[in-house]
């Protein structure tokens, strides 16, 4: 009897030894640039209009035209921008954050709310985020080779909404993303309502990816504008676009989109990542995190409203 | 014609053949739909049974059709339950069977219909005959109750070790039937929100709204619904398992009173959650504490049991032979032990994501939340599926070796299994997403190892239920000749009048 408990409890001992250990520590890394020929830098106009809103297709109106990127912003973009706001000193870089302004939000002292005071020290970029690929070396943000193209990660919301701001732009809302995503369709996905590994960088095609496209053992986004319908060592892909033509609105990356409630802090997340199933990729599904959050799957795009269309959640 | 008609009669009017059928259904669609989620996607296999089977799966549709497959595996767990009490507590022959007729009828209605409408292509009769299924369910619910009824003469305890008023009236009957008309005002608590909510079938999962400052009043409605179910089929179990340990005594008297009183609580708490929302969670904290205690005093009890009665059959006395008297029967330490183990689980993870909600959960991204949420809930009906499928062992005789593999295949795969479904879902405590994927993976494969091993065993047994059913002189005639529960029942004397 004796000896049947203690083989037991060394297996239940080995059992959660093996849970352990120390977090490897986190080394940048390289891999090969892949060209998918879209440009990053390309905007694309919503008419105004109304479309099919939410899993239960609400028929929703935006009245006015607005441009919205492509692409997710890359992390080119980004330390470009970076190294900007850098020399303007409009950020700093602090105990591995990137940190710079933000105006502040009413506070209403509900359960769980942040204050979010006007301030210039909210977190804009976690440098020290293991899976970060924009490194800060001699005063300048620098890519890792390889990752220029790839969508920033691990950006906040406030550095989300910095950034778009200061290309005169703004983070899209959730309903002007949702019209980016579907038009005029009822999709479930921007490109239509399947879904398999040759339509978005998500957890089913991640390992393939990884393997064939990459050669890496590591969790890893694809370019934007990877799923054009083109094949990449082996891998195919399927212009899997939103019906204006919009890429990786499903997968790779979750997108910050501008939107706040009275008596919350969270910020919300559309359109899944290369960690998640295929039901978060769903047009209608929402992640959401503190607005200081920055992970290795989010990122952001930004869209462009014509003068004198505001959009103030201060208001609400 | 006889072959048929015996086999029916024991497979839908004995209790034994009741449960198997329940049992059975549930394991049948745990194996079907189980096909539909995880890593069967990967392997393809989805694909297969959606093609076989012709489902229409739209990504649209994906919120209802989880409602109604939570909701048709729940009405059968729920049925098995009432057939346990039908047998085990006394009333008059003519009430139990009309409510396990009525129950069986809805369940299995509800069942075949609710997936039909959810899973190939939305037909609204199927639709409106899963509502009937619940019906029909709630009807025998209401059956229960009156059959229940613990302030009669005849239900009096005679034998004072068992809890029981000044007047002497039952109370383990009064926690009984705390408990079914809880679940009846629970059931409908659901059902009337959710046909207004159903209008146009705008469905949500409850876990989707966790960070929302603002909840409709529907919305917490149903999330309401949806605990206080729950809660009460555990409530139920414990009550059951007591019945069949014939727990009594001391802690007998101070559990039934603490039961009552927690379930109340628990319940007014959870009803209260749409006006005072939050004070109601604070009174639900206390309801829980109460039922918690109650089940803590069954676990002691029977323990103790198990430990006296080994050592009495032993002859050794000592720590070791206490263990061994203890671990001596899988089957009847299982149940109890699974009350420990949800502490670790469930309860314990409820409460330090309580406790610590700002300082880690709140800083996770909402589905890192959402996991854990739904984890510790899956962990708690994973359990009372073992605490069932354990007294079910103990109900068909199962002896020997082959009663010790099964107890403990039981316990260590579904304990390692929800042990690595608490370890994945609060990966985030110890591990950056970056650095998740190893832990992701050697949880993942445990607990498909766990809950494998768990589906294998309740597979053979199935299997040997089913061959069984083609013996003229299986075991099954012993259990249709012999139909009813063998427990020591509060009232005994009652049973011989009605």
């Amino acid at each position: 009897m004796k000896k049947k408990v203690i083989i037991l409890l060394t297996i239940f001992l080995a059992l959660s030894l093996s849970f352990c250990g120390k977090q490897p520590t986190y080394k940048h890394q390289s891999i090969k640039y892949i060209d998918t020929g879209v440009n990053p830098d390309t905007w694309v106009l919503i008419p105004k209009g109304r479309f099919y809103a939410g899993q239960f297709l609400k028929e929703t109106d935006i009245n006015y035209d607005y441009k919205i990127m492509l692409t997710d912003v890359t992390n080119q973009m980004f330390a470009d921008y970076l190294n900007k706001a850098l020399s303007e000193g409009k950020i700093k870089v602090k105990n591995g954050k990137v940190l710079g302004y933000y105006k502040g939000e009413k506070y209403y002292g509900f359960r769980h709310e942040l204050k979010i005071p006007e301030g210039d020290n909210y977190p804009y970029f976690h440098l020290d985020e293991p899976g970060v690929r924009i490194r800060y070396e001699n005063g300048k943000f620098v890519v890792d080779k390889g990752f220029e193209n790839h969508p920033a990660t691990v950006v906040t919301w406030f550095g989300a909404n910095a950034y778009c701001q200061s290309i005169g732009g703004d983070l899209p809302t959730e309903m002007e993303w949702e019209k980016a995503a579907r038009g005029n369709t009822k999709y479930s996905y921007p490109w239509g309502d399947d879904i398999d590994k040759e339509y978005a960088n998500y957890n089913f095609s991640q390992k393939e990816i990884r393997e064939k496209v990459f050669g890496v053992d590591f969790q890893i986004t694809t370019p934007v504008g990877f799923f054009n319908g083109k094949t990449y060592n082996g891998f195919e892909t399927k212009k899997s676009v939103s019906p204006y033509g919009l890429y990786d609105m499903g997968g790779n990356v979750w997108q910050w989109v501008k939107d706040r409630y009275p008596k919350m802090s969270d910020r919300f997340m559309k359109g899944g990542s290369f960690r998640n199933y295929d039901i978060y990729l769903r047009i209608w599904f929402r992640n959401s995190a503190q607005p200081q959050y920055g992970g290795i799957d989010v990122g952001f795009r930004c869209v462009k409203r014509p003068e004198g269309v505001e959009i103030n959640f201060d208001e609400e | 014609m006889n072959f048929l008609k015996e086999r029916i009669n024991y497979l839908f009017t004995s209790t034994k053949g009741l449960v198997l059928v329940a049992i059975s259904m549930i394991s049948l669609v745990t194996a079907i739909w189980g096909t539909l989620s995880g890593p069967m996607v990967e392997w393809g296999v989805k694909d297969i049974t959606v093609r076989l089977l012709g489902m229409k799966l739209l990504p649209i549709q994906r919120e209802g059709r989880i409602i109604m497959l939570y909701h048709t595996i729940a009405l059968a767990v729920v049925a098995i339950e009432v057939y346990f009490m039908t047998s085990i507590l006394p009333m008059k022959k003519r009430q139990k069977v009309s409510i396990n007729g009525t129950i069986t009828v809805g369940y299995l209605t509800a069942m075949i219909f609710g997936l039909w409408f959810a899973y190939f292509g939305h037909n609204f009769v199927f639709h409106g005959l899963f509502l009937v299924g619940q019906a029909l369910v709630f009807y025998a619910g209401l059956q229960l109750a009156a059959a229940l009824w613990p302030w009669k003469e005849e239900y009096k305890v005679k034998d004072n070790a068992y809890a029981h008023t000044k007047k002497g009236y039952d109370l383990e009957r009064i926690a009984f039937f705390t408990m079914t008309i809880a679940t009846l005002g629970s059931a409908s608590f659901g059902a009337v929100v959710g046909s207004y909510w159903g209008n146009g079938h705008q469905t949500f999962l409850a876990e989707n709204l966790i960070r929302m400052a603002h909840k409709t009043p529907l919305q917490l409605a149903i999330i309401g619904h949806l605990h206080i179910m729950l809660t009460l089929v555990a409530v139920a179990i414990t009550l059951i398992v007591g019945r069949w340990f014939d727990f009594k005594g001391i802690f007998h008297k101070i559990a039934m009173p603490l039961m009552i009183s927690g379930t109340i609580v628990i319940t007014l708490g959870v009803w209260m959650v749409v006006p005072f929302e939050l004070i109601a969670h604070t009174i639900i904290y206390v309801g829980s504490v109460l039922v918690m205690l109650a089940a803590l005093m069954l676990v002691i009890f029977a323990w103790d049991k198990l430990i006296r009665e080994g050592i009495a059959e032993s002859g050794k006395k000592g720590f070791w032979a206490k263990i061994k008297a203890l671990l001596r029967d899988p089957i009847k330490f299982g149940p109890f032990w699974q009350m420990v183990f949800m502490n670790f689980t469930v309860s314990g993870v409820g409460i330090f994501m309580a406790v610590k909600l700002d300082e880690f959960f709140r800083v996770w991204p909402f589905r890192e939340e959402r996991i854990t949420l739904t984890g510790h809930w899956h962990v708690l009906s994973g359990l009372i599926a073992t605490i069932i499928l354990m007294y079910y062992a103990d109900i068909v005789g199962l002896k020997g070796k082959v009663r010790k593999w099964f107890g403990w295949i039981l316990i260590i795969g579904s304990d390692i299994a929800f042990a690595s479904a608490t370890v994945f879902s609060l990966k985030r405590l110890s591990v950056k997403m970056y650095n998740d994927e190893p832990i992701t993976a050697k949880t993942m494969v445990l607990m498909d190892i766990g809950l494998g091993a768990v589906l294998v065993i309740l597979a053979i047994l199935l299997l040997w239920k089913l061959f069984d059913l083609f013996k003229n002189k299986g075991v099954w005639r012993k259990e249709y000749e012999s139909p009813e529960l063998e427990v020591n029942k509060t009232t005994p004397e009652v049973e011989k009048e009605v």
